[in-house]
């Protein structure tokens, strides 16, 4: 009976999942191979290659532009996910301060995150263009969106500027089901602020902090919008593997496209199981709601904020 | 267990968005045919209903046209299918769709640097000559729906280049006429930005950042110095003394500051803003920015003091590159002759001239360029007429996107120093013969 029930979400998952993914493995394994005839009429047909198009992406002008893509997106997942989590738990522990105008902070932290990310790409190309506000705050002559340093900092700046109030909501949510009691015992015992911090405060929300950050992780891995709207497409110091992916795709190259595809994803997957394991993230949170059901039940009389 | 079940399926989940931008990217490769399917006979039966797939004519004209069409085949009326804004995602749903053989897709809305991809993929068909009145259009509009000397598609509108420049501070300067070289724009530079007025200015800006803007800039500029990109058959021919004198008039622009620093972000847009708060002197542009620049709302602050020419050449007169779109027929369509007769009549000079009324676009049609009542309109008609008569189209090669790619790379390399123009030459010649001889 159980197995019939849940027979329909296995055809889903088998037609949008495991489809998808083994169609896109097996169009890995072959290249077009394309040439002009002497009419000037394009021959075409498929090969076979094997793992060609996973070797290619190591040798040649092929394999140094994939080589930069995945240092650019490693590079990017981590400077962006460390200063927004660092930014995102400064920012939840502001707003788990009661004081005037609370809920109107909370709303207005969301607006970045509610923000398409390509609006947010449009929005910061205007601060960040060579007399834009950026450059006049500074006062400096900084060319953020040609090739260079700059238009990594750039990128960083406004991935960082969207995504830290995910975490910091995530990680605000974690908080207020921490109980009041526990800092008021802390606070007889003498505990100061850091010390509230380091034992209660940070302990009790690991576990949402963590998936707060898996989450972006896995996203930040996929980056693909903010650098192409912002610095735009084919700039190498940018380039990430999810734009290479469609530039790849837009050459009709899809075999190749495919090897980039099937590479991120693997990437992916294997940076979400190490973190899981190695860190013990609690991604459906059901230690998380659990714990929280039991203090609910201790403390029916605890203060709700 | 079951939790730890889940932890798999969430990052399943996770991916599984990433596996289905993959298959959409393979989906159409998967099913491409061993070989192409012999050419088909230039027959051109069937009438019906068909579809017209294009970009968004955002001014109407297009709409009105069709619309005459309908009321007047009511059995072979034309529905608009319309495409996103980005060309790069015009040109994946079209290829996609050719890809497929699909009859969806009756008359078709491309680019003119798409021509030869399409044509030599079959994705289009070849068009009678006598179809058209080639004889009435701009030579250029004509060569650019052209794939190895056979007509593939039906010239709708064109573009080229501009040569604004500040006609009040050459007039202060006691210069009479604008520039006709390179060498005549640096003198005259020198002479106006002495002016107390031009304290500050730059001489010159173009499109220098890294997208299809500096492909065309650059083609301009090797053009201009008697060169060209690629030969007749598509392979490269930038390795030479031409494409370099072009290719250095650019880089040497940008080291001895002839152009603003930060012009190397310039795209079309920031190009307009500098020349309109009057920050350069010159600007190569497309006529669209001459709107905006002689706008009297106080929008502009160069109003009344501008004027275009065409643009100055390196070694010789300038030559513009050809932006534009053309209308070709699919092949997988059922109702081929009345995408014939509806090319035909959409592309007419009595069109094209109706069509004037509502849109800026410019027509193919050297008549129309003199007409009276439309210069009156568009005073820089006659110009951009000089800079058409003269224009040469980007490279015409299959893989335009690919070759377009490399052109940026290696010219964005020499003008931001990275690489010296023998160097960034000699790589560019190495990719696109790759390119071609795939």
């Amino acid at each position: 009976m159980a197995a019939l029930l849940l027979s329909p979400t296995a055809v889903v998952l088998a037609l949008v999942i495991a489809y998808p993914l083994i169609s896109a493995i097996h169009q890995s394994l072959y290249a077009d191979q394309t040439g002009i005839d002497a009419d000037g009429f394009v021959t075409e047909g498929e090969t076979f290659v094997g793992l060609g198009n996973y070797l290619n992406l190591l040798t040649g002008d092929a394999g140094d532009r994939f080589l930069n893509a995945f240092a650019n997106t490693t590079f990017f997942t981590l400077t962006t996910v460390s200063l927004e989590t660092i930014l995102g738990l400064i920012l939840a522990l502001a707003m788990n301060r009661a004081f005037r105008g609370r809920s109107f902070l909370r709303a207005s932290i969301l607006i970045p995150w509610a923000v398409p990310t390509a609006v947010s790409g449009l929005l910061w190309r205007w601060i960040f263009q060579s007399d834009g506000i950026a450059n006049n705050l500074l006062g400096s002559e900084i060319l953020w969106t040609a090739e260079g340093a700059a238009s990594k900092i750039a990128v960083i700046v406004a991935e960082v500027w969207k995504t830290a109030p995910f975490i910091g909501l995530l990680v605000l949510a974690g908080m207020q089901v921490i109980p009041e009691e526990v800092y008021e015992a802390a606070k007889i015992d003498g505990a100061g602020w850091w010390r509230q911090l380091g034992s209660i405060t940070l302990p009790l929300v690991k576990p949402t902090l963590l998936v707060a950050v898996l989450f972006r992780l896995l996203d930040a891995l996929r980056m693909f919008d903010l650098p192409f709207v912002l610095i735009g497409p084919g700039k190498d110091s940018v380039e990430t593997l999810s734009m290479l992916a469609w530039d790849e795709s837009n050459q009709l190259r899809y075999g190749s496209a495919s090897a980039f595809a099937v590479i991120l994803f693997l990437y992916v997957a294997v940076v979400a199981v190490v973190f899981v394991k190695v860190l013990g993230a609690d991604v459906t949170g059901t230690k998380e709601l659990r714990l929280a059901r039991k203090k609910t039940r201790s403390q029916k009389a605890g203060p709700a904020s | 267990m079951i939790q730890r079940s889940r932890t798999w399926q969430s990052i399943l989940t996770t991916s599984a968005s990433l596996a289905i931008a993959a298959v959409a990217l393979t989906a159409c490769g998967a099913s491409t045919p061993q070989t192409k399917a012999a050419s088909p006979a230039a027959a051109f039966e069937g009438k019906g209903p068909i579809n017209y797939v294009s970009s968004r004519d955002a001014s109407g004209a297009a709409q009105k046209s069709i619309d005459e069409w309908n009321a007047s085949h009511p059995d072979e009326k034309v529905s608009v299918v319309e495409l996103p804004d980005s060309a790069d995602q015009q040109r994946q749903q079209l290829v996609q769709n050719a890809q497929i053989k699909a009859d969806t897709f009756g008359v078709v809305n491309l680019d003119v640097v798409w021509t030869s991809e399409f044509a030599a993929n079959k994705w289009i068909m070849p068009l009678p000559k006598d179809a058209l009145p080639v004889g009435s259009m701009i030579d250029a509009t004509v060569n650019a729906a052209t794939y190895r000397d056979t007509l593939y598609a039906a010239p709708y509108y064109t573009d080229g280049a501009l040569f604004y420049y500040r006609s009040d501070l050459l007039e202060a300067a006691g210069i009479a006429a604008p520039p006709k070289t390179w060498d005549e724009m640096k003198t005259a530079c020198k002479a106006v930005l002495a002016l107390p007025q031009a304290a500050g200015m730059s001489c010159y800006t173009g499109q220098f950042d890294k997208n299809e803007g500096l492909t065309v800039n650059f083609t301009e500029a090797v053009a201009s110095a008697g060169g060209t990109l690629v030969d007749s058959e598509g392979k490269p021919t930038v390795d030479t003394a031409a494409a370099k004198q072009g290719l250095s008039a650019l880089v040497d622009g940008f080291k001895d500051g002839l152009f603003p620093s930060d012009a190397i972000t310039y795209q079309e847009e920031q190009g307009r803003r500098a020349f309109q708060e009057g920050k350069v002197l010159f600007l190569r542009n497309w006529p669209f920015v001459y709107a905006s620049l002689s706008a009297t709302d106080g929008s502009s602050s160069v109003a009344n003091k501008f004027n275009v020419t065409s643009i100055p050449g390196i070694s010789g007169p300038g030559v513009s590159t050809l932006g534009g779109r053309n209308l070709a027929i699919s092949p997988f369509t059922q109702n081929k002759a009345t995408a014939l007769e509806f090319i035909k009549f959409f592309t007419s000079e009595d069109q094209a001239e109706k069509r004037l009324a509502l849109s800026s676009r410019a027509p193919v049609y050297a008549s129309l360029y003199t007409n009276p009542a439309v210069v009156a309109k568009r005073p820089f008609f006659p110009t951009l007429l000089v800079s058409l008569d003269n224009a040469q189209p980007r490279p015409k090669v299959v893989q335009y996107g690919a070759t377009t790619k490399a052109i940026q790379e290696e010219a964005y390399a020499a003008i931001s120093g990275k690489k010296d123009t023998n160097t960034a030459l000699a790589d560019m010649q190495a990719k696109l013969a790759a390119l071609s001889s795939k």
